[in-house]
């Protein structure tokens, strides 16, 4: 699959706008989840992971044939999503309305940490509770676990996408892994 | 060992696959006696399992199709200029043609008047050019915009370009050559402007490849 993604670059860098159409379509629901995970809002993340394919698309250019392609493209969705966290005026959580996000939305977010983990798998199903405890992870962590786990990338591909040292990614994901067993241990 | 420094490290870097083999043995023998620890294990690992159990998302209907349409315009210039690059020996020769066809229509519209490479001792009557009985063309003969009626010999090459071959005698059921007087070398017959073209690339190579 690399390969034939491969191959697809190097007729997009020629000019062919057909093959980066397959690109996209291969892509696009990997990186539209993982901006949904980072981001929480459904509409938002639709923006970014759009974002992400016009910027691959401007820059293909600078994409070197030899290393991975889901790679590259990660470390944009990456650098895209934690840039719009950063950039959040803190307001936007208490004015955040999230609509069709599998229960991602903000207020149940809220709500859920003041009651007791029985209460949540009751309230819940399991998945949308797993989910909604990456996104009460902070960001740092959050990214790191996203890309482990749900895109199973191996920790020096990680290393990559987040231009951190393997050290920092092993760090990060170790106590990602801590703060997600407190919250997972009674589940 | 303590639990929370050393054993806890040992087991993520288990499930990190970042683990030395006797590490692992002392990681084993922990747990066996470590009831916390076995308890914390078992809590990662689960952890783990939980994480990858996670259903995938699918995108919007049709993002791709918004993607493609926010892609900035295509530059048709830069294009071209990269297919030149990728293919040179196609530009050189794509380059070649558009000069040569450009040459060529422009002497095909431009001179319609009536041309003949020799002139002695034919005669042209209009639009017509006639070989008379007792006369012999030596060498090639080219008649361009005119019609070319032969009764006598040509020794070479015939070309008639845009114009015809008439037989003096219509009724002669025996075909053109027949009814022509000699031509001891190749008849050409070009009327069309594809043919026209060729004959100019053909004549051009000829030049071109010409061994004297
Ligand atoms: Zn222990």
């Amino acid at each position: 699959m690399e390969q034939l993604i491969k191959d697809k670059i190097i007729q997009v860098k020629r000019g062919n706008r057909a093959a980066f159409e397959e690109v996209v379509a291969f892509f696009q629901d990997r990186i539209y989840h993982h901006c949904l995970r980072m981001i929480g809002n459904a509409h938002e993340a639709e923006d970014i992971a759009q974002e992400v394919f016009i910027r691959a698309y401007v820059n293909i250019h600078s994409f070197d044939e030899r290393r991975k392609f889901s790679t590259w493209l990660y470390r944009i969705a990456t650098n895209l999503t934690i840039d719009r966290i950063r950039k959040r005026k803190p307001d936007y959580y208490l004015d955040a309305e999230i609509k069709g996000t599998d229960g991602l939305d903000m207020y149940s977010q809220l709500a859920s940490d003041h009651r007791q983990p029985d209460e949540e798998v009751e309230g819940l199903e399991l998945k949308q509770f797993i989910h909604n405890e990456i996104a009460n992870l902070p960001a740092k962590y959050r990214s790191i676990i996203m890309l482990r786990y749900i895109e199973e990338f191996s920790l020096n591909e990680i290393s990559e996408i987040m231009d951190m040292p393997l050290g920092t990614v092993k760090t990060r994901i170790h106590r990602g892994r801590e703060a997600l067993r407190k919250k997972l241990r009674h589940v | 060992m303590k639990c929370k420094k050393e054993a806890i490290e040992l087991m993520h870097r288990y499930l990190d696959g970042d683990i030395l083999k006797e590490e692992e043995t002392t990681l084993r023998k922990h747990l066996e006696e470590c009831e916390t620890c076995q308890q914390h294990f078992h809590e990662l690992k689960r952890t783990v399992t939980l994480l990858q159990s996670t259903e995938n998302i699918q995108a919007p209907d049709h993002f791709t199709a918004s993607v493609m349409a926010k892609l900035p315009p295509e530059k048709k210039h830069v294009k071209y200029i990269k297919w030149f690059k990728l293919h040179p020996v196609l530009t050189a020769a794509a380059i070649f043609f558009i000069f040569m066809f450009g040459g060529v229509l422009t002497s095909w519209n431009q001179d319609n008047q009536l041309v003949v490479s020799k002139q002695e001792d034919l005669i042209i009557d209009g639009e017509t050019v006639i070989v008379p009985h007792d006369v012999t063309v030596e060498g090639d003969l080219v008649v361009k915009n005119g019609n070319l009626i032969i009764e006598g010999t040509v020794d070479g090459n015939v070309t008639i370009i845009n114009g015809q071959l008439i037989d003096e005698q219509p009724f002669d059921q025996e075909g053109l050559m027949a009814s022509v007087g000699e031509v001891n070398g190749e008849l050409t017959h070009v009327d069309q402007v594809f043919e026209w073209m060729l004959y100019h690339i053909k004549s051009f190579f000829k030049n071109v490849f010409a061994v004297d």
